[in-house]
Parts: structure tokens; C-alpha cells; sequence
């Protein structure tokens, strides 16, 4: 009985190759199907913000203040309000960010008090932004006497990314072999010589994208704004870059937003939509930059 | 009597609750070239790191025991980079650093404090000269030491733990990347740098072991089965039946 022998190996079409290929293309479909469930979505909404939104956009609906209870002139003070909550924070967040993920990945020994504090980086990201937001208004509005300023709200944008910046640098700085650095050790050079001559320069791309990444991300939160240095109206010096102070109360587009469809009765239908729409668009060119930089910085990659 | 170059007393290392290296005491005279042989997981290399401390950067390692150079505790030593600078050390896998050729080798002497460009010339040449590199990568030293092929970066690698004039040098199984013909003009070169330094050759090739060193160690499961003369210990009857085996290829 057992003397039968087996059929001889082809590699011809055989019902095998064939459920294989057929197995081949149900993947391809899924996985297909899948990508269209998150493109399609996100060209609908685009498009339907732009659509609506495109008529009212002009240089003059982003240079010029709001006027008449929010419903004309433009969104001047909320944009240049935006850049500087932006860039105040990230002044603050990415230097203390970036630096503690070096230390944390470089210097800091595997014990149970850094596990500790890696766990809370981890889990201060995760934390609700509205959290945040009352922590600000806690510790820099009332206790720092800071008042409603854009530094206090820059510095709780900050406290909010700084962890998101952290994790991100942490992981480019990894993404390091680490037998460059002991490579580096063998010949004597100090951590501090390792970091900066091998670790740094072959991880600022994943740095700087991890950075970038999070502007868009503090361009479109309300919460943590709302109670620390944003205001309903403000109206300032049209066409100047300065017309803000890091004590002033400003305007922001996320906020901007949220009180023009909630609270301003009698808003031109458009409005929202174009406010919506140079959001959008300032978190567009933000991610834009950060993709050049990195494929760019790639290019320069030496392993 | 002369103070030995490296002296061990009663190493032992333990990575967690394993113990790796079980009191080791041995001692290397100057200008020798003492072989360690052995199969994987005896503690070779662990042992090379303990000598110049980088073991300090692995965790969870417990370290008993004193390893002296020239007399001097290295536990003691105040400036460890200067020890580390005193004992070269070559990985067993090439690491091209993601800098030029020439910064490559530049590297330990910058940081060490050579500024002038005139010094370093002289260390880069010399130094890619000893590794048998230079003639391959004279004409493009500020191309990307990581673009070398596997074995011209295993002689950069060479070249590097030599730039920083170390007066013990560690060679950790540093041909299993290198061509034959390329091997054998590293050998000769160690030969002539024994004159200068003291070399340490840990090599799975135990004829490589037979060709140079004066005295040969063999380690098994971190612990010295026998060292000696390599007359002696590639002889037909060593001290210990279980070196005879593995050096002729008849082990477990």
C-alpha cells in the first residue's frame, strides 16, 4: 500500500498556484479597499470645505480684521494669532523636548526611576488636551500670574507636545545602530562627542519631522487655548507681524472657528468653511515642509 | 621583573543573573601578542570590555575582580576616555562610521584635541598605511567610510583603533570579514607593531592564533582551560586533553 509513489514535482499550473493567486488578489482587494476607506473620506471633506469655503478666501479675508460682529472683513487677527501660539510654543517645546529625549535615550541608565519616567512621557501624550488645558490655566494663568496671554497658552500647547516630541525623538535617536556609538566609545570619545558628531547628525531628519509634525497638531487645538490666552474678538493693527505680545490675549483660527458656527447668529453660510479651509491649508504647507526637509535630509543619509 | 602590561586577578561578570565569566587571572607581558581562542559564548569578548570598560554601557552587569594596565587599576582610573585611548579595540563586525574615510580616522584624534590639519594628515595616512587601506582609498578619503565594501571597512575599522596610537591593542576576531590574501598582510603588519604595542588577538581561526601569538589562551565557558606557550598549547599534548581537541577540530 505505501509503495505508491508520490506525483512528480512540477512547477507548472497546478490547482495550488491557482487558490494561491486567487488568494493573492482577495489581499490585494482588502488591502485596496482599505486605503480607499481613509482617501476617499478625507478628498470628500476637503473638497467640500474648499468648495464652499473657496469664494469667500481672498488676501484680503486674511489680512484684515474681523468686522461687524464676526460676520465680515476677515480672519487677520486669528491667523497671526495662530503663528505665534505656534511658534511661541514650539520655541518652548521643541529645545526641552528634543534635549530630554537625548538625555533619556542616551544618558539615562535602564532603572526603575527612568522606566518610571518614560512611562509618564508615554502617558502624558495621551492625556486629553482639555486636561491640559485646565493644568494651564492652573499653573500658568493663576498661579504663574501669568494671566490670559499667549505665553501661558503657548506654554500649555507646550506642555501638551512636548511629550508627542519626546517620543518622536527618541525613536529617531534609536533608529541610530547603536554599534556606531560603540564604535565611537572604543576609540574614547565621550557620550557627549558621540552624540553630537554620530547620533545627532544621522537623526535631525526623524527630529525635525517629529517637530514639524506637531505645529499642525498645535495649530488645531482649541481646548487648551480657550481657557489660557484665546479671546472671542480682538481687533489689532492690520498688515504688522508684531502686533501681538507674548502677554496680549489674541485670536486663534481653531478658536475662531468654533465661535463662529456656535456662537456668532446670522454668520454667511461660507465663513466656517473658509476658516476651516486656511486652517487646513496652513496645516497643509506645515506637513509639506516636513516632508521636503525629510526627503531631502534623506538624501544626505550615509548608511 | 618587568610590570605586565595587563594583569587579571580573579575576573569574574555576570550579565543579570548569569555569570559569564567565572574568576579569570591571567596576565600579558609588553610588546606580546597573547592568542585567545575558544567557541562562542566563552567570554571572549566579554572579557576585551571589561579591560577597556565599555562594559560599563551595557546594564544589569556585575563585575568582580581587578584588571590592571601598567600597574594601574582600571576601576580607579579617573579619566576613562584615556583608557580607552590606551587600548584600541577592534569589533568583530566592520563598523564604517557615517563620516568620510579620513574623519574616520580623524575621529579619536579630534577628540582627543589634534587640531592641526598637517598632524592629522600624518595619523590618516599612517594609520589606513598599517590597516593594508590605503592604496584602495588614498584617492577618495572624503567619500563615506559606510559606502566601503565589507572588508576595506573592517580595515577601517582597523585603522581607527589605531589612529589613537593605542599602546594595547584588542583584535576581536578581526578577519572573518577580510579576504585571505588581505588577512595574511594584516598579519605581517601586526608582527611589525608588536614591536610598538601590546596586542591581544582573539580569533576563531586557531591557526591564526598558531601564526602569531607567543602564548595562547585557551578559554571554554568563562573559565581558562590552559594558557601557555603556543608551541605548547598546539603541541600533541597540551596540559588539557580538551584543548588538544579543540584546536584540532575534534571538540564536544
Amino acid at each position: 500500500m505505501h509503495s505508491q509513489s508520490p506525483p512528480p514535482v512540477t512547477f507548472g499550473e497546478t490547482p495550488f498556484t491557482r487558490s494561491k493567486r486567487r488568494r493573492e488578489k482577495i489581499a490585494f482587494a482588502v488591502f485596496a479597499g482599505m486605503v480607499a476607506c481613509i482617501v476617499i473620506p478625507l478628498f470628500l471633506i476637503v473638497g467640500y470645505l474648499v468648495k464652499e469655503g473657496a469664494p469667500l478666501i481672498s488676501w484680503d479675508f486674511l489680512t484684515t480684521n474681523p468686522v461687524g460682529g464676526m460676520r465680515k472683513g476677515g480672519i487677520w487677527s486669528a491667523l497671526l494669532g495662530t503663528f505665534w501660539l505656534v511658534g511661541t510654543s514650539l520655541c518652548i517645546s521643541a529645545p526641552i523636548g528634543v534635549l530630554a529625549a537625548v538625555y533619556l535615550n542616551e544618558y539615562a541608565k535602564d532603572n526603575w526611576f527612568n522606566r518610571v519616567i518614560n512611562l509618564a512621557v508615554v502617558n502624558l501624550a495621551g492625556v486629553p488636551s482639555i486636561v491640559h488645558a485646565l493644568f494651564g490655566l492652573g499653573a500658568f494663568v493663576l498661579f504663574a500670574h501669568m494671566g490670559r496671554s499667549i505665553i501661558a497658552a503657548s506654554l500649555t500647547l507646550a506642555i501638551m507636545t512636548m511629550p508627542v516630541i519626546i517620543a518622536s525623538t527618541k525613536e529617531s535617536l534609536a533608529a541610530v545602530p547603536r554599534q556606531f556609538r560603540e564604535a565611537c566609545w572604543n576609540v574614547g570619545a565621550t557620550r557627549w562627542q558621540t552624540i553630537w558628531h554620530i547620533v545627532l547628525p544621522n537623526s535631525i531628519s526623524g527630529i525635525l519631522t517629529g517637530v514639524i509634525l506637531q505645529v499642525s497638531r498645535t495649530a488645531g487645538e482649541t481646548a487648551p487655548i480657550m481657557f489660557t490666552g484665546a479671546v472671542f474678538y480682538r481687533k489689532i493693527e492690520e498688515g504688522n507681524f508684531f502686533a501681538y505680545g507674548l502677554a496680549d490675549q489674541c485670536m486663534a483660527l481653531s478658536m475662531h472657528l468654533f465661535t463662529v458656527t456656535t456662537q456668532v447668529t446670522n454668520a454667511p453660510h461660507a465663513l466656517p468653511f473658509a476658516i476651516a479651509t486656511v486652517l487646513l491649508g496652513f496645516v497643509l504647507m506645515v506637513n509639506l515642509t516636513a516632508i521636503l526637509l525629510r526627503s531631502w535630509l534623506r538624501g544626505r543619509k550615509k548608511w | 621583573m618587568v610590570t605586565p602590561k595587563v594583569q587579571v586577578e580573579n575576573l569574574r561578570l555576570s550579565y543579570g543573573p548569569k555569570e559569564v565569566i567565572h574568576g579569570i587571572s591571567f596576565h600579558i607581558e609588553p610588546n606580546e601578542i597573547l592568542g585567545i581562542i575558544g567557541p562562542a559564548q566563552s567570554g571572549k569578548t566579554s572579557l576585551l570590555r571589561c579591560i577597556n570598560r565599555t562594559i560599563e554601557f551595557t546594564t544589569n552587569t556585575r563585575q568582580t575582580g581587578t584588571i590592571r594596565v601598567d600597574g594601574e587599576d582600571v576601576s580607579q582610573m579617573r579619566d576613562v576616555y584615556a583608557l580607552r585611548r590606551k587600548v584600541g579595540m577592534v569589533a568583530p563586525l566592520p563598523v564604517g562610521l557615517p563620516l568620510s574615510i579620513y574623519d574616520n580616522v580623524a575621529f579619536a584624534p579630534r577628540n582627543a584635541g589634534v587640531r592641526q590639519r598637517a598632524a592629522l594628515d600624518e595619523i590618516v595616512e599612517r594609520c589606513l598605511r598599517q590597516a593594508a587601506l590605503w592604496d584602495e582609498v588614498k584617492d577618495r578619503l572624503d567619500s563615506l567610510g559606510t559606502k566601503l565594501s565589507g572588508g576595506q571597512q573592517q580595515r577601517l575599522t582597523i585603522a581607527r583603533a589605531l589612529s589613537h596610537s593605542p599602546q594595547i591593542l584588542c583584535l576581536d576576531e578581526f578577519s572573518i570579514a577580510i579576504d585571505p590574501v588581505t588577512t595574511m598582510r594584516i598579519e605581517d603588519v601586526l608582527k611589525e607593531l608588536k614591536k610598538e604595542m601590546t596586542i591581544i588577538l582573539v580569533t576563531n581561526l586557531v591557526q591564526q592564533a598558531r601564526r602569531l601569538a607567543a602564548r595562547t589562551m585557551f578559554l571554554w565557558n568563562g573559565e581558562i582551560v590552559e594558557i601557555g606557550p603556543t608551541s605548547e598549547v598546539f603541541s600533541d599534548n597540551p596540559k588539557d586533553r580538551r584543548t588538544y581537541d579543540y584546536v584540532n577540530g575534534i571538540f564536544g
